[in-house]
């Protein structure tokens, strides 16, 4: 098991990176273009190698980045591709993430209905 | 020969008018906002990696147990973001809750609800893709553009 | 022959004053509990205002303050001769729908965050030209319907640069009349789109204040005026970044910014409430003047004032396309 302290620095380093990224370049990098690049990057690194090992250290601290989820969508694509050539590569990634992407939809969905903005 | 160019004259005006700006802009806290960012997403992974530890504890597999812990991470941002707490964290702590997959889910949720009084199928149901589409999209491209490599690869 | 009543490039002067016989002002709760908050005639509970969305508000924001302005004269809706009003949101529904209840004649405008100065020069110049008799001039803003249009749905977590400015919930409302008791309008200037290729959204400060600048110096030149002529000059919105810079920008066109010159985005909060760099919105500068700065006037304590409400003139598509923010300012005599 990964010890605690490890996926709050990796977790921590992370986001400070992301933080880096929105007050030293152009002012109109939102949230948006954040998720975006984090997806990404992640899933390109993972398709590298380099991924893995930063999941082996940080455990959650790395996994739950939106990286995390990039490098989810990576691997289960790599995997499938083993198991089932081009099909997999189709198939794969949503496959692995489809936990996450049914939550995020659903409960987006019921929160959105059960709470009103506040402001 | 000697006219004067306006577009010229007009493109000095606007660098000295720049430079102007550059001086007087106040700089964002980069400090505060490190400090916050680190600290804040440095804290949700932690409760992450106590959930998974947990779950793992349980005797619930590697895989099974991630996927559960992304399933709650997302529930807790999104129910943070229906109470009203998240926007208000996010307002702090800036990447350090954008990051986490709590962030994705807040991102979701506020767009989502924002959009109730225009109706559940144009306002909501449409509306809650508009951070979630271009982030799917995107994770789905590259992921399939490198299986699609490794196929090539393989063959 | 030369128009008459038109000095210099840009400058308008009238030969009947017309006469601010009565305003009204409506706040936010945020603006409510600034520095003037017991300026205004109301100060909103919550930002609903007893409506079911924030759109709603908006509309009963700028409905009610038309009423108030007049009831305050003792006249009703049927008194009132025509409507020049604006807001921020698309299709000016804000506007147009307060229009719709209110029955006066209407002509919506927009301006963006100018849109109080616009509508008081056109009414100014239609009571001048002896066309109407009451004429209102109107304009609101309401910080979350802004938000959600220009910005970022209001439950996301997003993290406030410095330099940017909080949208301002108010309204404001003035009656003009050819003859009265009331500060009068003795001369206006109407402002030129300036874009000095700013393209930080959450920055309108900058954006805008060339044209503020602009307008300002091209009216002291039409008529000969220097700073001194007026006891306060104040800006509509371009809070402590683009204040800095005018400032700066006036001395380089040898005018004295002290100690007459403020904005009304730096006035309307205190810095404990967390706006980053001040105000904005159309009703920033309306509730100001509607407030404390007409107050100021009728008892005496200013009696030359030139009002120069700025605008940001973007919209979310043309950002997207990576477009520049155009900006444009107009000025308004106001004197006892």
């Amino acid at each position: 098991m990964v010890p605690l302290y490890m996926a709050f620095l990796i977790g921590g380093l992370l986001c400070l990176l992301g933080q880096l990224i929105m007050d030293l370049t152009r002012a109109s990098i939102t949230p948006g273009h954040i998720l975006v690049g984090y997806i990404s990057g992640g899933a390109v690194l993972s398709g590298l190698g380099l991924y893995e090992p930063l999941v082996k250290i940080g455990g959650a601290g790395a996994t739950i980045p939106l990286s995390g989820f990039g490098h989810l969508l990576t691997q289960g694509t790599l995997k499938a591709v083993e198991q089932k050539g081009l099909l997999g590569a189709f198939s794969g990634g949503v496959e692995a993430a489809a936990a996450g992407i049914t939550a995020a939809v659903v409960f987006g969905y019921l929160a959105a209905v059960l709470f009103n903005p506040k402001g | 020969m000697n006219t004067p160019d306006p577009k010229r004259w007009k493109k000095i005006e606007v660098e000295e008018y720049e430079n102007l700006v550059q001086q007087t802009k106040p700089k964002p806290p980069l400090l505060k906002h490190c400090i916050w960012a680190f600290i804040v997403g440095g804290l949700i992974c932690l409760l992450a990696q106590l959930i998974m530890n947990y779950l793992l504890n349980q005797g619930i597999g590697k895989v099974d147990a991630s996927s559960y812990t992304s399933v709650i991470m997302i529930f807790l941002g999104a129910f943070l973001t229906g109470i009203g707490i998240y926007d208000e964290l996010g307002k702090k702590a800036g990447a350090g809750s954008i990051v986490p997959i709590t962030g994705f889910a807040n991102a979701i949720v506020a767009s989502a609800m924002e959009f109730k009084r225009e109706g559940y199928i144009f306002g909501v149901g449409a509306r809650i893709f508009t951070v979630a589409g271009p982030t799917l999209l995107f994770g789905f491209v590259v992921a399939v553009l490198i299986g699609l490599i490794k196929v090539f690869l393989s063959s | 022959m030369p128009a008459k009543k038109k000095r210099g490039a840009q400058t308008l002067v009238f030969d009947k004053p017309p006469v601010i016989t009565s305003w009204a002002s409506i706040a936010g709760p945020k603006e409510g509990q600034g520095p003037w908050g017991q300026d205004f005639d109301w100060s909103m509970e919550d930002y609903l205002f007893g409506e079911e969305s924030w759109e709603k508000a908006e509309n009963k924001m700028l409905r009610e303050t038309v009423k108030k302005a007049l009831n305050k004269r003792n006249f009703d809706e049927a008194d009132a001769e025509i409507l020049m009003a604006g807001d921020l949101l698309n299709q000016l529904v804000s506007s147009n729908y307060a229009a719709r209840e209110l029955g006066i004649p209407f002509l919506g405008l927009y301006g963006a965050c100018s849109t109080m100065a616009e509508a008081l020069l056109l009414a100014a110049i239609l009571v001048d030209g002896e066309f109407f008799e009451r004429v209102i001039a109107a304009a609101c803003s309401h910080h979350y319907t802004a938000e959600r249009q220009f910005r970022f749905p209001t439950e996301q977590g997003v993290q406030k640069t410095p330099s940017s400015q909080w949208t301002a919930t108010a309204a404001g409302a003035v009656l003009l009349e050819p003859v009265g008791t009331g500060p009068r309008i003795t001369a206006v200037s109407i402002g030129k789109v300036i874009d000095m290729d700013q393209k930080d959204i959450s920055d309108m400060g900058s954006a805008m204040a060339p044209a503020a600048a602009h307008t300002i110096k091209t009216h002291f030149n039409d008529l000969n005026r220097s700073s001194d002529y007026y006891d306060l000059i104040v800006t509509g919105d371009l809070g402590k970044v683009g204040m800095a810079i005018t400032r700066e920008l006036f001395i380089k066109d040898g005018l004295q910014p002290e100690p007459n010159y403020s904005d009304c985005g730096v006035l309307l909060y205190d810095d404990f409430q967390e706006v980053n760099a001040g105000g904005s919105g159309c009703g920033c500068s309306a509730c100001i003047l509607c407030g404390p700065l007409l107050k100021k006037m009728t008892a005496g304590e200013i009696n030359k004032l030139l009002f120069v409400a700025t605008g940001a003139l973007m919209s979310p598509i043309t950002s997207f396309q990576g477009e520049s923010i155009p900006a444009i300012a107009h000025a308004v005599a106001i004197e006892n």
